[in-house]
């Protein structure tokens, strides 16, 4: 029963640990930016979801305008910071993002206060008894389900449509799809879209589990999403999305089993460099 | 006095910690993100140590050797990933560092180590002695770079696959660079413990890892000068900015962008564009 339970909890973890990392494979996929200031669109998001559900109420609206807020935050994180510094060096890029998410979390800070805001009145509260002593929290059944949904919207957006084939063009070859008519400005600002809703949701869906934002909820999924596009082969979504499943399950039981040894987050590097000692190409990555 | 005796001590031991860095990321090339870690070794070995009433002297090769085995390990690793992937995986031995002592309870677990004695000379003796340290290892890194190996390490940083077809096995002098660096930063971690008196596993997190890599960059990677200027103004930054205290992480952070932003090739390469200026007008 409490493997069950330990494996559950580890889904729905990786499952939030998938909507982050995969908008940060998005952008590694296409720029080549370990983009660190994506943490700071899922607490923008979180902060978002929180304040729209008490204004108005409506949960759902919440999760709407978030993933449009911040998406467009996104663009404007593209055009502002990393556009100029493309011909640079990586390590430009992966410093200005570092300083720009430190300076983000300041800013939250600054304007909603150090100790965070909680819902009013918290959507889905209550749980589900599957079977014989066997719960699960509302919450944590729409957490699967929306990683779920997008996950499947995204897959078909990049298989089925012109956009995605547009999209997948400019990965593998920009030159190449520039020449073929693609406006590759138009496909970048759409890739920071699609990657900042993404984390959003994943804020609103953190503020919802934990009923609570703070200025600080975005430090540890910044490194643990960078350790996983690493795991998953940089750039590669399949890899992504197995390798945040698996962190999430093997947290769930590391932290029962050697937690006496390692805290949870040094777990999930101890898991990383281990993989990368074996396959340094990741775990699906290409050679 | 004292208070200004206390601001070069630190200036010389982020600077001794930053040019450790530059040997391995500004000449060789090799971005880590994990540097603090080594510092932490150090601090935390020689800590121990002079605790046991062993003199401060002493102490110096013991924690040199110790951060030099482990970055002797990581360079086998930056033998294995590469480019970002090094970056992240050094990243992570950061967060295994940090994440292992805080859960021993001999190295003071969460609570970190205090009362840890002074080394055995005055503080203005220290002070000189710290900037020594620093000065010597300037001196090191400025004859290094002028030497074969510092030719090798600049292959290397350029391009890696081009150096090992030129016959040189770049293996080894990646793990030299890693070697000596981290043992420097070793050293310069002990110097830490006993200025301080007091280390703790967030003396050692990712916040100084990206701060001394920030040292590095702001200086202009690889350059010598400007790494020990730009250690020596950021170190003792926020003590100066002290009275904007609560925006101090974020004008901190909003200068760190915009130098990457305007000025990625840091101050160095500012210098040498005005060097450059004046030299055209006249």
């Amino acid at each position: 029963m409490l493997y069950l339970e330990l494996f559950i909890q580890g889904i729905v973890q990786g499952s939030i640990y998938g909507l982050i990392a995969l908008g940060l494979t998005l952008v590694y996929g296409l720029l080549r930016i370990l983009h660190v200031a994506h943490a700071a669109l899922f607490t923008l998001g979180g902060y978002i979801g929180v304040i729209v559900t008490n204004t108005t109420g409506s949960f759902s609206l919440a999760i709407v305008v978030a993933m449009v807020a911040v998406g467009l935050v996104g663009m404007a994180v593209y055009k502002l910071a990393y556009e100029p510094l493309l011909h640079r060096p990586p390590y430009i890029a992966l410093i200005a993002s570092i300083a720009l998410f430190i300076a983000s979390e300041e800013i939250f800070r600054i304007v909603f206060g150090p100790f965070g805001l909680s819902y009013i009145d918290p959507p889905l509260q209550g749980q589900i008894e599957l079977f014989a002593g066997f719960r699960l929290k509302y919450g944590e059944i729409l957490v699967m389900g929306i990683a779920i949904v997008m996950l499947s919207a995204l897959a078909w957006l990049s298989a089925k449509t012109r956009t995605g084939i547009a999209w997948r063009a400019t990965v593998t070859d920009p030159e190449m799809a520039a020449a073929f008519g693609i406006n590759i400005q138009n496909v970048r600002y759409l890739n920071f879209f699609i990657a900042s809703a993404l984390a959003a949701v994943a804020g609103v869906l953190v503020a919802l589990l934990n009923n609570l934002v703070e200025p600080t909820m975005g430090s540890v999924p910044s490194y643990k999403a960078l350790a996983i596009i690493v795991l998953g082969g940089l750039g590669s979504i399949r890899g992504t999305l197995v390798a945040s499943l698996a962190l999430g399950v093997i947290e769930a039981f590391g932290t029962i089993y050697v937690g006496h040894l390692l805290d949870r987050d040094a777990l999930a590097f101890a898991f990383l460099i281990l993989i990368l000692m074996v396959r340094p190409q990741g775990l699906l990555g290409a050679k | 006095m004292a208070y200004e005796i206390t601001l070069l001590t630190t200036m010389a031991i982020s600077i001794l910690f930053a040019l450790s860095l530059n040997f391995i990321s500004g000449f060789c090339g090799q971005i880590s993100l994990g540097h603090a870690a080594f510092l932490g070794t150090g601090a935390y070995a020689s800590a121990m140590l002079t605790k046991s009433s062993i003199p401060f002297l002493l102490t110096l090769p013991v924690a040199a050797i110790i951060a030099g085995f482990f970055g002797f390990l990581i360079g086998l690793a930056s033998l294995r990933v590469r480019h970002d992937f090094l970056a992240i995986t050094t990243m992570g031995v950061g967060f295994l560092f940090v994440g292992i002592v805080r859960k021993q309870d001999f190295l003071g677990g969460e609570l970190g180590l205090a009362g840890i004695p002074s080394p055995d000379m005055s503080r203005e003796s220290f002070m000189v002695f710290c900037i020594i340290l620093a000065v010597i290892f300037a001196i090191f890194s400025l004859y290094i770079r002028r030497s074969w190996m510092g030719f090798v390490f600049e292959s290397i940083a350029d391009n890696e696959d081009v150096t090992r077809i030129l016959g040189i096995d770049a293996s080894r002098f990646k793990l030299a660079a890693f070697v000596i660096g981290t043992a420097v930063a070793g050293i310069a971690g002990a110097l830490y413990a006993h200025h301080f008196r007091y280390i703790g596993p967030d003396s050692f997190g990712f916040v100084q890892s990206v701060s001394v890599l920030a040292m590095v960059i702001v200086g202009g990677v690889g350059s010598v000068w400007g790494v020990a200027f730009a250690a020596a103004v950021l170190s003792i930054l926020p003590l100066l900015v002290q009275f904007i205290d609560d925006y101090k992480l974020l004008f901190y952070s909003g200068l760190l962008f915009a130098m990457m932003r305007f000025a990625p090739d840091g101050v160095a390469g500012i210098v040498q564009r005005l060097y450059g200026y004046v030299r055209r007008k006249s």
